[in-house]
């Protein structure tokens, strides 16, 4: 391969792993704030099918995408409401969403099945394109992608150096804390739900208005998606730069799938699609594996040598989910 | 306390009502007649012997799922990875049946040889997902997604690769066992096997006695509610995790063992068919314990069934059904929270 088509395919993976990007730092500043929204897989394909379907009837990207960041912030306001105000499970809600939104999809879908619709063009940066690597790396793609990358910078900004995300924290570690120093708890939960969900359901129209562009019902190929954003913002340990880095490697890894397929006959198209999901498990066991107490043990007969570099090793991937994610708060 | 139960009764009704409501505002918007629409429901789950005996064919599995999770819930645990649970039960199976085929083995040994190997299957994979969450940390959410998958590429891969059907693999999944080894059902037209259906309404039944009445049903509770305690009482928590994770297992992997031997009598690649989620929201539904669950079952099979023609009899979309359970247990689930949200606050107020 030259290395021209190398940077082609680089830029792809840049490109097709921002909707995850978008999704798993939504997901983060959910998760930040105490909520687990699992809604994720069933409201990326609702706000795919919905934005596409707002493209297509007002021909306008702009009220597609927005159609799509409408839907991530409604179905999320349900998780905020049914956890925030009425102390029902996260799990349980969220589930259940998961589910409904993703039959409402196909339902709903099913008369825009296949029709040709808008797709997002690419707008390459004057000057900075021609630069050498980084040039079509980074600046000849659209302008969401664009987006992905200005997301990374400004969540971790907002997480780690401003006055609201450093409250945004301590409603996910400590909330007590949060509430004695004169945050209302309930209501940043629900504003954090909805903003995380809104930018969570950007990652629709990402896919239907560009990515795979169109709407196919059942093979569309985004059920499972949202689960993998899910795991992503474990692995990514509660940080927006790790979360994208997580989707940067998933992308990549699903990129190199395809690139090899050729060189690999006899293993159908469907198991290689799958390859994700194991990995995602794998991920999720080496981020918690530090934790475990036969691991300890296990370590402690190795000797000195390995011991301390695998001990380094897991305590580098080690993650800590914020303290008070998923338990709901009451004040007194 | 009687008051609470009819206050209960009454938010769950309302719920209802309202999941109906949405779900006919969800179809008005699509321009579809609503009331057409569940007229064709009613008529493709009940209208005539044929497709009645078909919803019985859906509950089957479904109430052995439905029986797995309330264990798995029981103890806390989100046995998501039942889907795969089920499909590796139906590969099992699958597997048994073709080495009976060839060798000299009575037709109802082998057929019991298949549900053996299913519910070992089933039970297999989930422990797997036991092991994860206990040995790995691994929250049994995603492990269980994540096998889910393997599961699908695992059946698919044997479907197209060495279980292929002499010429060409196809989609349509193996080839049909000898019909010696169908499991028998009510006549030859029907897929409803009685033995199938009596194997289900035992399960429930098992594992309403086993929660209610039995020690072993006490720990396991005893691990739900609080898992600290329990330990330090002397209940072995992680083995008791294992064990409702290989209980529900085994019941998934018998649903799989039903859908390979009296259903499709070949294995598919959909051989799951979603009853493991569905059997989740049944689970939801009837909030955790055993004795509505046959009846609950039995309804959302109906919705199942019943919607399989409303894409050529109205071009609707047969995901309507899922659209409607889904709105429903949400509904539910909301209701319930308003109902406990108001008496917290009349009792704060009165004290």
């Amino acid at each position: 391969m030259t290395g021209e088509l190398l940077l082609i395919g680089l830029a792809g993976v840049l490109a097709s792993a921002g909707p995850v990007v978008f999704a798993s730092i939504g997901e983060t500043i959910t998760e930040r704030a105490g909520i687990t929204n699992l809604s994720m897989n069933g409201m990326i394909l609702l706000s795919a099918m919905g934005s596409f379907a707002v493209a297509l009837a007002t021909k306008s990207m702009i009220f597609g995408f927005l159609a799509g960041a409408a839907i991530g912030a409604a179905v999320s306001a349900i998780v905020a409401l049914s956890s925030v105000t009425l102390g029902r499970s996260q799990v349980a809600v969220g589930f259940v969403l998961a589910l409904l939104c993703r039959d409402l999809s196909y339902f709903l879908g099913n008369p825009i099945m296949g029709l040709p619709g808008p797709r997002l063009t690419i707008a390459p940066i004057p000057w900075l394109q021609d630069a050498p690597v980084l040039g079509p790396l980074l600046f000849r793609q659209d302008i969401m992608t664009y987006a992905s990358f200005a997301l990374i910078v400004l969540a971790w900004l907002f997480v780690n150096k401003t006055r609201p995300g450093l409250v945004l924290r301590g409603l996910g570690e400590r909330p007590a804390a949060a509430h004695a120093r004169g945050a209302n708890v309930a209501r940043q939960r629900y504003l954090y739900t909805i903003v995380g969900g809104a930018i969570a359901g950007l990652a629709g129209p990402m896919y239907s208005l560009s990515i795979k562009a169109g709407w196919k019902g059942t093979i569309t190929g985004l059920d499972g998606i949202g689960w993998i954003a899910l795991a992503i913002t474990i692995f990514g340990g509660w940080s927006p730069i790790r979360a994208a880095l997580g989707a940067y490697l998933f992308a990549l890894l699903q990129w190199l799938g395809l690139v090899l397929q050729p060189g690999l006959p006899g293993i159908p198209s469907q198991v290689l699609q799958v390859a994700p999901f194991p990995l995602m498990i794998l991920t999720l066991l080496f981020v918690n594996m530090g934790s475990a107490e036969w691991v300890e043990s296990f370590l402690a007969r190795l000797p000195e040598r390995p011991r301390r570099a695998v001990a380094r090793f897991l305590r580098a991937v080690n993650v800590k989910p914020p303290a008070a994610l998923g338990t709901p708060f009451e004040k007194d | 306390m009687r008051s609470d139960r009819t206050a209960k009764a009454l938010f769950q009704a309302a719920a209802v009502v309202a999941a109906l409501g949405i779900t006919t505002l969800v179809l008005a918007a699509t321009g579809a007649p609503p009331f057409a629409a569940y007229a064709n429901i009613a008529k493709g789950a009940a209208g005539n012997w044929t497709v009645a005996s078909d919803v019985v064919v859906a509950w089957v599995p479904l109430l052995l799922v439905t029986s797995g999770l309330l264990v798995t819930f029981t103890v806390g645990l989100w046995n998501i990875g039942i889907e795969g649970q089920i499909t590796i039960g139906a590969v099992f199976a699958t597997w048994a049946l073709r080495s009976c085929q060839g060798a000299e083995v009575s037709p109802a040994l082998a057929i019991a040889l298949a549900f053996a190997a299913g519910m070992a299957g089933g039970a297999l994979w989930a422990m797997l997902v036991g092991a994860l969450k206990t040995f790995g940390g691994v929250n049994e959410i995603f492990g269980g997604l994540g096998l889910n998958y393997v599961a699908t590429a695992i059946n698919i891969w044997l479907i197209f690769g060495p279980w292929k059907r002499p010429g060409v693999a196809s989609m349509s999944g193996t080839l049909p066992f000898d019909q010696k080894l169908w499991l028998p059902t009510l006549n030859p037209q029907s897929r409803l096997a009685p033995v199938a259906a009596l194997l289900a309404i035992v399960s429930i039944a098992a594992i309403f006695v086993l929660l209610r009445g039995t020690r072993f049903g006490l720990k396991l509770k005893a691990t739900g509610k609080n898992p600290r305690a329990a330990y330090l009482l002397g209940v072995p928590t992680w083995q008791y995790m294992m064990a409702s994770f290989a209980i529900c297992g085994a019941l998934a992997g018998a649903a799989g063992a039903v859908q390979v031997t009296a259903v499709y009598h070949r294995l598919i690649p959909s051989i799951s068919s979603g009853y493991g989620y569905l059997g989740l929201m049944v689970a939801m539904l009837v909030n955790y314990s055993a004795a509505m669950a046959a009846p609950i079952a039995l309804f959302f099979a109906a919705l199942n069934v019943g919607s399989i023609q409303l894409p050529i009899v109205l071009k609707l979309d047969s995901a309507l059904s899922g659209v409607i359970q889904g709105t429903i247990v949400l509904f539910v689930i909301l209701g319930e929270g308003v109902r406990s949200t108001l008496a917290a606050r009349k009792k704060g107020r009165t004290s």
